[in-house]
């Protein structure tokens, strides 16, 4: 029976072309706005890590006080000096500091080039705490960390580059006129957005192709390739060493936490810390410390561009617009076919079955804009390069599951704007059309 | 206009449906037009702002060295840069910089007036600069000198930023001392005394995001040339007509003095139009965006009210014989449709008027974007008076053809 409705859907679709037309377009361009918007929105706003996300912590401390910070918050990064204390205390089962690194890469093959090579200054931990996928061998062990032998992690495309994707740990690379050991290559890996450093970059950016040890990169004086923030009130030094011992912070610390307790306990000895620091003169304001997970800490730092937002909350009014469009049309449509309801009725259709056949008639309307809609969310896709940047462009693409949505949100909401129209025309009077013509 | 107001609004009672609907349709559409118009206006208003410098005839160059050297051995390849960069044919003048307007990120640091003060008069945007700069970028300047070749120093990134003298721009003079004489004055720039040497007109920031805009002008110059293992920018200006042949020339040249150096494939040289198109490139595409989703919704509307005045005029076929047959004119049913209307999309735009503003405190809470400004209001509500009325014309022109003997015909 239902078959049979939306047959008699199509075939009243047809005879009414343009309005038909209309409505498939009002739908059909409602959702495909509402769709190339919402991929974006998906991408920026997508978990990067769901499996831990809950156990990474970043951990704040307010060094510049009341008078220099930013609305109560403390920066976004800590000074060498704070960042060594913490990864000395060791009080998470694992804990990562990190800063940007940018090195020259001399190819060893003669006559070729050289190129910039971007990455981070890291501890041991950051490959197990980010759950970083490697191809060949893997990153140094603790005992690397203070070895500072000059060892490096890249990436598969910087091993392309260099090796032609072999595996080539143990394989010297030329940085900066220094010699790393290869420890491990690992494979395309690139969470969006970056949150492990939102300090130094948007979120977005091309995979990072190298990871050097921290303590090395310091002692070798490499500088960051990333911000560094001094504020207007802290001590800045005069030079690389009194900078490197001043308040300036440009360290993003990671900490890994396995439950509430070690939770509690970490926030705690952070609140030790300050307390400490201030005892000692240091500091001369109440200790002032966060310990934001990765959901908070992308929604601290803003990881979602305004533009996403605004773009898709007026993509889903312009939907709304359209789907008013569409009622006004439904309504016009089916009223005009009051004849066909009076006799329908007549005949002994019950409302029930006038509201079957009006709404499989709205859902194949809504089945042709879904449809339309995908099609030109397609086309949309090609524009979203216009609108935001090109990493994040890149990110956006339909797949099976767009799709789906596309159709499923084009159908329901097409069938939820026909309820008006179709109540309105079960409630025709069979006696007074039959009466009529 | 003698047409009574009274049986249209009675007629409207009678078929409130299709009326609400165009109703409520106008109001979203104008909530929706008023404030994409207005974010089209704002993301373009800034795309055509001077950034002070002769922009045509300027290119720059991100040099990024191979290795590792010490800050002296630094500096002296940035000046013997300099110096083969001068000599090729076409170039007017070079200069080497930290950054430069529009580039995105850079130095921005902390003004104050009095060595005493606990908080920052104001932000601002620190370039670095040798006695080319201002020559170089075509800065006007309008109080005081340039700096002399004597005045410029060299610095590391962490070294301690003290320059005894700088310039400033007009935006940070009125800034810190409201219209009065700024040579000769004194700032503190990160905590440093500097005397203000000279003054130039405009020369903007680096950073043209919304954070920025508020010290967008504010700039202050320092004699210094900073020297970073991570490279340094060359900021070249070419005589009318020899940019793209010195933006050729320029790289083959540098590497012909000394290999050990990299220019990024994107980045690496750019003539100051493409720093531009990138600088504004998501301004221009949100414009884009909100002018095509404003053109799709107009045009939607449009056809919504089409088609159901269409199905309002089917309605009462029968009605309007019967008006017609009574000695109405075609034109008073024109009228009467157009009438109906303009009441019907008139409080539609009521509405609309309340969800722009709400839409738009929507925007400035979560966004800090700025006020609606009554103009555009006023436009969008002229833009839909006259989509509406557009709209209806046809249907109404269609209803006047209605014959009179209509009446006589059953319905």
């Amino acid at each position: 029976m239902f078959l049979h409705y939306l047959q008699l859907g199509l075939a009243s679709l047809r005879r009414n072309p343009l309005l038909t037309a209309l409505m498939v377009m009002s739908i059909g361009v409602g959702v495909a706005a509402s769709m190339v918007t919402y991929a974006v929105f998906r991408v920026v706003s997508s978990d990067p890590i769901p499996q831990k996300s809950s156990r990474l912590f970043v951990p704040q401390l307010d060094n510049r006080g009341p008078r220099y910070n930013r609305n109560g918050e403390p920066p976004d990064a800590l000074t060498y000096t704070d960042a060594m204390a913490l990864m000395q205390a060791r009080r998470a089962p694992r804990q990562t500091m990190l800063y940007q690194v940018g090195l020259s890469v001399m190819p060893q093959q003669p006559g070729r080039l050289p190129f910039k090579a971007l990455g981070y200054a890291t501890f041991a931990d950051f490959f197990p705490m980010f759950e970083v996928p490697f191809l060949y061998g893997r990153g140094w062990n603790a005992d690397g960390d203070d070895a500072r032998a000059p060892v490096v992690v890249i990436g598969r495309q910087l091993n392309q580059r260099l090796f032609g994707g072999a595996d080539s740990v143990g394989r010297t690379v030329v940085m900066d006129d220094q010699a790393y050991r290869v420890a491990g290559v690992i494979d395309d890996w690139n969470p969006q957005p970056r949150f492990f450093d939102m300090f130094s970059s948007n979120g977005y950016a091309d995979p990072p192709q190298i990871f050097v040890p921290f303590n090395f990169a310091v002692a070798a004086g490499i500088e960051t390739y990333g911000n560094n923030s001094c504020g207007s009130g802290g001590k800045r030094g005069s030079d690389r060493e009194s900078w490197l011992r001043g308040e300036c912070v440009w360290v993003s610390p990671w900490v890994e936490l396995d439950d509430a307790a070690q939770v509690q306990g970490y926030r705690s000895f952070l609140e030790g810390y300050a307390r400490r620091l201030r005892e000692a003169g240091r500091f001369g304001w109440a200790p002032n410390v966060r310990l934001r997970d990765v959901r908070q800490w992308l929604d601290y730092r803003g990881a979602v561009p305004p533009e996403s937002r605004i773009a898709l909350a007026v993509a889903i009014g312009f939907f709304i617009i359209c789907l008013v469009n569409t009622i006004g049309l439904l309504l016009a449509k089916f009223l005009r076919r009051a004849p066909e309801i009076g006799v329908r009725r007549a005949l002994g259709a019950s409302r029930r079955h006038i509201y079957l056949q009006f709404l499989a008639e709205a859902g194949m309307v809504g089945l042709a804009g879904g449809a339309l809609g995908v099609l030109l969310t397609g086309v949309g896709m090609f524009g979203i390069g216009l609108v935001f940047q090109p990493q994040i462009a890149c990110l956006a693409h339909l797949d099976l599951r767009l799709v789906a949505l596309s159709l499923a949100v084009a159908i329901a909401a097409t069938v939820l704007a026909a309820f008006y129209p179709t109540w309105r025309a079960a409630q025709v009077q069979p006696a007074w059309q039959l009466k009529s013509n | 206009m003698d047409m009574q107001v009274g049986p249209i609004l009675s007629a409207l009672r009678r078929h409130k449906a299709g009326a609400v609907l165009i109703a409520l349709q106008i109001a979203l559409t104008l909530a929706i037009l008023c404030n994409a118009l207005f974010i089209v206006h704002q993301r373009l208003s800034h795309l055509s702002e001077p950034t002070g410098l002769d922009e045509a005839n300027i290119f720059v160059i991100q040099n990024e060295w191979v290795g590792k050297a010490s800050y002296a051995q630094l500096d002296a390849e940035a000046r013997a840069d300099l110096e083969v960069l001068r000599r090729l044919p076409g170039v007017a003048d070079v200069t080497t910089s930290n950054s430069y307007p529009l580039r995105g990120a850079g130095w921005d640091d902390g003004i104050r007036l009095h060595p005493d003060q606990l908080t920052d008069t104001t932000g601002a945007t620190v370039y670095f600069a040798d006695e080319h700069f201002v020559r170089t970028l075509g800065l006007k300047l309008v109080a005081g000198r340039d700096f002399r070749a004597g005045d410029i120093g060299v610095m590391a990134a962490q070294d301690r930023l003290d320059p005894s003298q700088v310039i400033v721009t007009r935006a940070l003079a009125d800034t810190l001392f409201h219209g009065d004489t700024a040579v000769g004055r004194t700032l503190y720039l990160a905590g440093s005394p500097a005397t203000i040497v000279g003054v130039v007109d405009r020369l903007q920031a680096q950073s043209v995001a919304r954070w920025a805009a508020d010290f967008a002008h504010r700039v202050v110059i320092v004699p210094r040339r900073l020297t970073s293992t991570l490279g340094t920018y060359y900021i070249v200006r070419t005589h009318p007509g020899q940019l793209a042949a010195a933006m050729r020339a320029a790289p083959a040249a540098l590497v012909a003095r000394n290999p050990r150096r990299m220019f990024d494939p994107r980045m690496g040289v750019l003539s100051f139009a493409q720093v531009r198109e990138r600088a504004y490139e998501s301004d221009r595409g949100m414009a884009t965006l909100m002018g095509v989703i404003s053109a799709v919704l107009l045009a939607i509307t449009a056809a919504g009210i089409v088609g159901v005045t269409s199905f309002r005029v089917g309605q009462r076929r029968r009605q309007i014989g019967v008006r017609r047959a009574l000695g109405a004119t075609r034109h008073d049913i024109v009228r009467y449709f157009l009438v109906e209307n303009l009441l019907v999309s008139g409080s539609g735009i009521l509405l609309g008027v309340l969800l722009a503003l709400a839409m738009n405190l929507w925007l400035i809470l979560r966004f800090g974007m700025q006020g609606l400004s009554p103009a555009y209001l006023a436009a969008g509500v002229a833009v839909l008076l006259l989509l509406g009325q557009a709209a209806a014309l046809a249907p109404a022109l269609r209803a006047s053809r209605v014959p009179p003997v209509e009446a006589t015909r059953a319905g």
